[in-house]
């Protein structure tokens, strides 16, 4: 391959399908479409082949970038796939859902001069391809009997669940819905990740043996400490998720027509409350929706709003549009779709209607200051700038709150806002318990979480005294050319590991 | 205690659709009046850990919406939980037709909330009214074996309505029935019930009261001047019951509380409950239209007129 230089790769980006904004609205088909064969081996050459590549360090999951784009450029896709599958079993996912442009595609080279290569597009093409193709990567594995308990089927336990499969181990994943997933199920709407997608995805999961017990509420039907105990589980990680919902203790937060966006969305990603009186779930949306917050999860809310019927969808926010933390391409479509933003502007009351329901919305401008601990410029309100607007529907998108019950029911070690302490190799205060994702660190991201359960399973495999592949072949696997699957020609001479 | 053995666990992964729920098994039914029925569960898992005041959230059919139902009662060694309903929307109207002995619920998961808390007080009163009578049973039975003094008060509309009066006399050391016509036991609401047991013992050190919003509200204001440490069970609207979508949260003096994870029980002294029924009719509109497409359906399914092919069906 001839090396390639800024001049000589395609200069634009190439540019993936979309809806139009005034059709898309009207439906829950995903917004951007994905790339066809053609455009994904026109943005593959794109790629510089850095022999040092920057992004693979900027994802949290380390997949080789380079490595997986090679075998497009090559029109291997099933090796682009193995490439990917084998840091990240959630290919399809991921591509949707990651915010590349702080990550991978934040660090590529070509980025200082054109725009990055679009790593996740093409990403989320070969998961595409794979699912429709029904490929997997499921070694067959020598059972060492060693067992293990995920508590939480959602990014962070998923990650942590295939990684322990992989080597040999027993795996049993507990969900306290009916349905597995996580947050990927009842947080992201339809039209940002295709259940169908999740579906794929958690299949893949269970073909590597994982077991799957839903309607578990760990804690409450057996504790961390029973699984240890009694239930005979040598390691246990969890990946409970940030759970609570925050609201502000302004005025009118009990009225009829106030709710946080996790109901929201569960109400309608999870319960198809869209779809009521079909589906058993009433929905409770009104006609003129005003949404605090302006993160991912108030772009979901907003979006799903508007595809639900809102006629008039409002973004209120008490900071400035550059400080916004939802993905920029999440506000743009937000914006394309038709939500009014209200930036600078903080709610104070929500009014009553006088039978107990929301009237509208009273709020004060506001204006930046001083920046504070977080290094944004704080907010303060402007004195005589209360505006009221009518609003049928208040909903609170401004944060998550450590869920309550593994620390009500477990002896386990808590920081001071009521998250799991863990150190950085995941591990709790509890020998043998690992923790991972949003209910360490808060509200974050799929693929941190991932990231975190992937860390967790590391360090869970060293407590374990296993050592496979990913442990002891480490700097083998990063040859691809001597992988297959991932795994390394000479270990593939044990009895042990066998590729099927 | 014997270890949990995991196999026992309800739900069977499958390759095919990558997951899936055998659901759980109903062991017995048991019809109390034309819109109250009991509903055994089969789930040694929950039997096991259940504890008074716990509830669990049951979903009868894949589509149907997710219900929170207290524990009326539970069995370790039969490892069964049990539930009593009353049928006044659309999915407990379904689960009335359809849940019987021998059909499986597709999803029933739990137990949920904080147990009560329960030690030997000296002398408690437990209050249950209509459907609230159930979910009191256990608790007044766990301050019997903590060695308290328990005066059992339930209410119901008239006497074709009572259930269980055998079993609270069993745990219960003074028992009054309360009815509306006087059919049964004495003529008022439990209220009344409960200001004859306070009249009658000036030590009593703590309400239990179960009900509909209004009744405890009423318990509680009758307690009130007395001093009585008073616990209330909530139930509003939940979709996950794990503390996760905030639908339960629940209006204390004292701030916010979420009824699924800081509750179901709370101090019925701190509790708004105007806020509480105000936001119990949050889905009024739609939990009318629901049962009233319910009820035509079930017109159709009845009609032969509009299915001729039943007739001829095998």
């Amino acid at each position: 391959m001839a090396k390639k230089t800024i001049r000589t790769i395609p200069q634009a980006r190439t540019p993936i399908p979309m809806q139009e904004p005034a059709d898309r609205v009207r439906n829950f088909a995903e917004v951007a479409l994905g790339y066809g064969e053609n455009q994904a081996l026109l943005e593959s050459e794109r790629c510089l082949m850095c022999p040092q590549p920057a992004c693979v360090k900027g994802c949290p999951v380390h997949i080789d970038i380079p490595g997986f784009i090679a075998k497009i450029i090559e029109k291997d896709y099933r090796g682009a796939y193995d490439v990917i599958s084998d840091s990240n079993l959630l290919a399809a996912v991921c591509g949707r859902v990651c915010p590349q442009e702080d990550q991978c595609e934040g660090v590529c080279p070509v980025g200082e001069t054109l725009k990055p290569v679009a790593i996740g597009r093409l990403e989320r093409w070969v998961g595409d391809l794979a699912i429709r193709e029904g490929w997997t990567n499921v070694p067959w594995v020598l059972p060492n009997g060693i067992r293990i308990g995920i508590v939480g089927s959602g990014p962070a336990g998923v990650a942590c669940a295939a990684d322990m499969a992989k080597a040999g181990c027993e795996v049993v994943v507990y969900e306290a819905f009916h349905k597995p997933g996580g947050v990927l199920r009842y947080g992201i709407p339809e039209f940002r990740l295709p259940e169908s997608v999740i579906d794929a995805e958690i299949d893949r999961l269970v073909q590597l043996g994982v077991k799957i017990e839903c309607n578990t509420l760990v804690g409450r039907l057996f504790t961390i400490e029973q699984m240890i105990d009694e239930m005979g589980f040598d390691a246990v990680f969890i990946g409970t998720g940030a759970g609570t919902p925050r609201f502000m203790d302004i005025p009118g937060e009990f009225l009829n027509g106030v709710l946080s966006a996790n109901e929201l969305l569960t109400r309608c990603n999870l319960m198809h409350a869209g779809d009521f009186p079909r589906h058993d779930t009433p929905l409770g949306l009104g006609k003129q929706v005003a949404v605090i917050g302006s993160g991912n999860t108030a772009m979901d809310a907003m979006r799903v709003s508007l595809r639900l019927g809102a006629e008039k969808v409002y973004c209120v926010y008490r900071r400035s549009v550059e400080e916004c933390p939802a993905r920029r391409e999440e506000l743009e479509h937000a914006e394309e779709e038709g939500v009014e933003f209200h930036w600078l502007t903080a709610p104070v009351e929500i009014l009553d209607d006088g039978h107990g329901n929301v009237r509208g919305m009273r709020c004060i401008r506001m204006e930046l200051g001083e920046p504070d601990s977080s290094g944004r410029r704080r907010p303060v309100p402007v004195a005589g700038t209360d505006f009221e607007f009518e609003a049928d529907t208040v909903v609170y998108a401004i944060g998550t709150s450590a869920n309550p019950i593994i620390g009500q029911t477990s002896s386990i070690k808590l920081n001071q806002w009521g998250f799991i302490e863990t150190d950085e190799r995941m591990a709790t205060s509890l020998a043998g318990v690992y923790a991972g994702g949003d209910i360490v660190t808060g509200g974050a991201t799929v693929i941190l979480a991932m990231g975190a359960g992937r860390t967790a399973a590391r360090s869970m495999k060293e407590y374990l005294g296993i050592r496979d592949s990913e442990s002891v072949y480490a700097e083998l696997r990063a040859d691809l050319d001597s992988c297959l699957f991932g795994i390394p020609k000479q270990e593939r001479k044990f009895a042990r590991l066998r590729t099927s | 205690m014997p270890g949990i053995d995991p196999s026992k666990l309800h739900t069977i992964p499958t390759a095919a659709g990558g997951y899936r729920s055998s659901g759980i098994g109903i062991a017995r039914r048991e019809d109390f009046s034309d819109v109250t029925y009991l509903l055994e569960l089969e789930h040694p898992l929950m039997a096991r850990a259940a504890r008074p005041g716990q509830f669990v959230i049951v979903m009868s059919h894949a589509g149907g919406e997710r219900i929170p139902l207290t524990i009326a009662d539970f069995d370790r060694d039969k490892g069964t939980i049990t539930l009593v309903i009353q049928a006044v929307g659309k999915t407990t109207r379904q689960m009335q037709r359809d849940c019987l002995a021998g059909t499986r619920l597709i999803s029933v998961t739990g137990p949920m909330g904080e147990p009560s808390h329960i030690e030997n007080v000296g002398k408690v009163v437990c209050v249950g009214g209509g459907l609230g009578v159930a979910p009191v049973y256990p608790q007044a039975r766990a301050f019997k074996q903590a060695g308290a003094c328990v005066i059992g008060v339930v209410g119901f509309r008239d006497r074709s309505l009572v259930f269980w009066d055998d079993k609270f006399r069993q745990v219960c050391d003074e028992f009054i029935v309360c009815t509306d016509d006087g059919s049964a036991g004495i003529k008022g609401l439990v209220t009344d019930g409960l200001k004859l047991a306070i009249d009658k013992h000036p030590d009593i050190r703590e309400v239990v009261a179960i009900g509909p919003p209004v009744m405890m509200k009423a318990c509680a204001e009758t307690t009130r001047p007395h001093g009585i440490k008073t616990t209330v069970s909530l139930n509003p609207v939940m979709v996950d019951g794990t503390g996760m979508c905030g639908g339960c949260r629940v209006k204390l003096h004292d701030g916010m509380k979420f009824a699924c994870v800081d509750g179901p029980d709370f101090d019925g002294h701190q509790v708004d409950f105007d806020d509480l029924i105000n936001r119990l009719h949050r889905f009024r509109n739609e939990e009318t239209l629901a049962v009233e497409k319910w009820t035509e359906s079930c017109r159709a399914r009845l009609d032969p007129a509009l299915h001729p092919a039943r007739e001829t069906a095998p």
